[in-house]
């Protein structure tokens, strides 16, 4: 399916959830979402039949220097087509709906960029910091990250 | 005087898997709690190798990236970086020169061979069969010559570079390595003789852990673990990349020939079949490669222009997807490595519900993870 | 012993004023050593072709460092392990922990009682012998057991209770394995059993050629036996993979030597015993090995019987390395769901070919014709 004709169906479909289509530079296209639809979004990706996006590729945090971004990579093996969705957060408070309902493959990503960025994904099943100890503080991925003098007693 | 069976007081354990274990293919920690020998829940906790890659991509140039590369998945490094120098010139748009691709793509599938015979060698010392996999390190010794030849290291290579390979293929070396898969294919039907179809390693492997189709793909599944449910997706043959279109070969997927369709019997089937199908491709691609240049004209202070790129390709452990965000500068903004073994991790505690302990050994071993690529 | 007090009382002249008590408390400490260095020996031994065995199978070339083809690397070992710190797990019950090797090695060396080595060369003719082998055994699983549970870690702990299951569950099938042999002989003595193979028949007198049941019944055996020894394909006490070395994990240095060496003492009874029950024991091919004169009867059975046993520990050695491992309900399912009623099955097909034949064997019942 072509870019705009998805990108015209979605914003038919959600209206004022879904802000601008970032093209030149990108690929694959990215469809700017408002955070708190993503959810909605993602089922309807999923499960539309000319859209069947049933393969979640990736999901990153992205620290975009004023504000956060999420950005999940879909595929769909039927169509053969890939899309982007990008939601942008603030900087303060980062949170949005969590799709790990829609795409299990979700969990363990959604964990990563909540460990390593501090975005949190609401209604996960399990949001937990994943490769850092359960006791780190901080947000390594972040441009703004301070690194610590020391970590229970280890000098860092 | 008998108590009846509701009176006698049991208990779960909970056994730490930790993460300094012979079966865990690195240090993995599983929390397993059980109830005698059948497990109730398998937590797999990472975490304990992490490097900081990413953080590391940020403040580094995308050329000295490439040596971070090979410690993603370090029985892989020659896919690993190929993969990022494709993600890289789909970035900028280099073109890279024919024989540099047909380069990548020896090396890769070389690569590909010798990383799943530690696959195969490690599953089948799990299971408690220790000859193979002394076989599979014979083996394996002849492909680390030849790497050795070529870029001077036997197991993190650097040989990729933004624009092409460093170095050109030694003189011998396409003579060595037909020699090599001459000698090497006849061997995979002794593997099977000897280990493969064996009655107990049959025994132990099917029915454990069966994936369906759909619950592969929604779990994110890639690379053979994929394709041992049945699902026909290859990166090679469906999004072709490099000079792969012109390379014939079958997509293996499993059969569900012992057991049930996507049991660990069949991930393991679907990397001895994939290691024929390599040996298919290095043929083609030793008779195929041209002359010419190995490097294409890239500038010093590399700057690419601003722009996202997301690019996969098929390594032996699955999909290594690069997401690069470059800001225009010579570092980038954001390097997000999205490895197979990470993802395949997210359908562990689920499919280990009711199997028995060594069975989840079984299972760490049919998924083939490797714990750089997780905890990067 | 008592007879062979007796003889040397009047041998010497210079020990007739000793008791004959005395005397035959000295030739049965005498006889205990001979059998313990041989029992310590053969598991030194037994781990360098063990190791030179598993690197011929896997295409390497084994230890060949220390002296001519690596011959002493056991010894080294052996030093190795007696000079390690003795750590004993701070919370683990020491009492049992300690006790346990000793229990296991006690329980195998116990039966190199009634192992029938050659003519008039066995510790103690025990007219239960069978019996008594299969008694003793078992105290390995009490020490096993123990180990397990003494160690306090939960690896050993699941190492110690599949030994015990796999152990227990595999006695059996052992035991009715050895029927047969038994019931040929008539007697539970080794010493008769083994000469109830004898005759000129040389090879064709053994056991395991005597009816097809008794053939079947050796396959048996060995299945079990390798059951009982804990070797690959049933070595889940101890996977090294799985349960990281399983009940003896806590255990390091002269414990642990403990350990190894029972295992190979076990080999070694089991083996023995299918040589003595199966193969012919201690007969000298087309010979009457009673009949040679002086010592050579002795030393030719001593030879033939341990080439026998030995071949039959390499035979256990070699399915060691080319197996996987069952897993564990895999185990208890063929014991008891096909190798307890087979083995009972084959009993029956014994006796019954006993009745009918009056006791003679394919072979005799073709010399007989002739």
């Amino acid at each position: 399916m072509e870019t705009q004709a998805l990108f015209d169906a979605l914003k038919a479909k959600f209206g004022e959830a879904v802000l601008e289509l970032q093209t030149t530079g990108f690929r694959p296209a990215f469809v700017v979402v408002a955070p708190a639809s993503i959810a909605d979004v993602a089922v309807f990706l999923r499960d539309d039949p000319s859209m069947k996006f049933d393969s979640l590729m990736c999901l990153s945090g992205v620290d975009a220097k004023e504000r956060f971004a999420v950005a999940y990579h879909l595929h769909s093996l039927a169509h053969k087509h890939q899309i982007g969705v990008k939601a942008f957060l603030p900087r303060e408070n980062p949170s949005l709906p969590s799709v790990d309902a829609v795409w299990p493959a979700a969990n363990f990503m959604e964990r990563e960029a909540f460990d390593l960025y501090g975005i949190v994904f609401e209604g996960s099943k399990d949001l937990r910091r994943i490769l850092l100890p359960d006791d780190w503080e901080g947000h390594p991925l972040r441009k703004d990250y301070k690194y610590p003098e020391s970590y229970h007693g280890v000098k860092l | 005087m008998t108590r009846p069976a509701e009176a006698l007081p049991t208990q779960e354990m909970l056994i730490n898997m930790g993460p300094q274990h012979p079966s865990t293919h690195g240090v993995l920690r599983v929390l397993l709690r059980t109830d005698g020998e059948v497990v109730v829940n398998a937590r797999p906790d990472v975490g304990y190798l992490h490097r900081g890659l990413e953080k590391i991509g940020e403040r580094v140039t995308y050329a000295q990236f490439m040596p971070f590369t090979d410690r993603l998945d370090y029985l892989a490094a020659m896919n690993c970086n190929c993969a990022y120098a494709w993600a890289v010139e789909k970035l900028a748009g280099i073109e890279v020169p024919e024989r540099a691709e047909y380069i990548r793509v020896i090396v890769s599938e070389l690569n590909r061979i010798s990383s799943h015979l530690i696959a195969f060698g490690s599953f089948t010392a799990d299971m408690g069969a220790f000859t193979p996999f002394l076989y599979s390190i014979r083996e394996r010794e002849i492909v680390n010559d030849l790497f050795e030849s070529v870029c001077g290291n036997r197991l993190t290579y650097n040989y990729a570079r933004i624009g092409g390979v460093s170095a050109d293929l030694p003189p011998g070396f396409l003579e060595k390595t037909k020699e090599f898969l001459d000698y090497f294919e006849p061997k995979i039907d002794e593997y099977n003789n000897l280990i493969s179809y064996n009655k107990i390693f049959v025994h132990r492997l099917a029915n454990v852990a069966v994936i369906s189709a759909k619950d592969a793909v929604a779990y994110g599944l890639t690379g053979p673990n994929l394709r041992g449910s049945g699902v026909k997706f290859d990166l090679r043959r469906d999004e072709p990349y490099s000079v792969y279109p012109k390379l014939e070969f079958d997509v293996c997927v499993g059969t569900g020939e012992r057991g049930a369709l996507g049991d660990c019997f069949d991930r393991y089937m679907v990397r001895i079949n994939e290691m024929r199908q390599s040996i298919r491709i290095l043929r083609q691609a030793v008779a195929q490669i041209p002359e010419g240049p190995v490097m294409a004209k890239v500038p010093r202070l590399f700057k690419p222009a601003a722009g996202e790129v997301y690019f996969r390709s098929e390594c032996p452990r699955g999909e290594t997807g690069f997401y690069i965000i470059s800001d225009g500068t010579t570092n980038p903004s954001r390097l997000k490595i999205r490895t197979g073994s990470f993802v395949s991790m997210n359908i562990f505690e689920t499919v280990t519900k009711g199997l028995m302990i060594a069975d989840i050994v079984a299972v760490i071993g049919s998924f083939d993870i490797i714990l750089p690529e997780i905890d990067r | 012993m008592e007879a062979l007090a007796l003889k040397l009382m009047n041998a010497v002249p210079a020990l007739a004023g000793v008791p004959l008590w005395v005397m035959t408390l000295l030739v049965m400490v005498v006889v205990a050593v001979i059998l313990l260095v041989f029992a310590l020996t053969f598991g030194g031994v037994g781990s360098y072709v063990l190791r030179k065995v598993a690197g011929d199978i896997q295409a390497r070339i084994g230890p060949n460092r220390v002296g001519p083809y690596g011959i002493l690397q056991f010894l080294a070992d052996g030093v190795k392990l007696i000079m390690k710190e003795d750590i004993i797990p701070a919370k683990a019950d020491r009492f049992l922990f300690i006790l346990a090797p000793y229990l296991v090695f006690v329980g195998a060396f116990a039966a190199f009682v009634v192992i029938p080595f050659g003519v008039g060369l066995i510790a103690s003719d025990l007219n239960i012998g069978v019996y008594y082998v299969m008694a003793v055994t078992s105290l390995v699983v009490i020490g096993i057991l123990m180990a397990g549970w003494a160690s306090n870690n939960k690896w050993a702990l699941l190492g110690g209770m599949r030994a015990a299951a796999q152990i227990v569950s595999y006695e059996i099938p052992v035991g009715m394995a050895l029927m047969p042999a038994v019931l040929i002989a008539g007697s539970l003595s080794m010493q008769d059993i083994v000469r109830s193979q004898g005759g000129l028949l040389g090879l064709f007198g053994w056991n395991v050629f005597h009816n097809p049941f008794t053939f079947f019944s050796f396959f048996l055996y060995f299945t079990a036996a390798q059951a009982e020894s804990n070797q690959t394909p049933f070595d889940l006490p101890e996977a090294e993979s799985e349960l990281v070395s399983g009940y003896n994990v806590e255990y390091s240095g002269i414990r642990f030597a403990f350990f190894f060496l029972s295992e190979f003492a076990d080999m070694f009874i089991v083996a023995a015993l299918a040589a003595a029950c199966f193969l012919g024991g201690w007969h000298v091919p087309f010979l009457r090995a009673e009949a040679l004169p002086g010592i050579w009867g002795n030393l030719l059975s001593l030879g033939v019987f341990l080439a026998k046993a030995l071949g039959i520990v390499l035979l256990m050695m070699w399915v060691r390395w080319t197996l996987p491992r069952l897993r564990v309900d895999q185990l208890m399912r063929m014991s008891w769901k096909y190798m307890v009623p087979l083995t009972f099955v084959n009993l029956l097909g014994v006796s019954l070919w006993l009745l009918l034949f009056r006791g003679k064997g394919i072979p005799q019942l073709i010399a007989s014709v002739f």
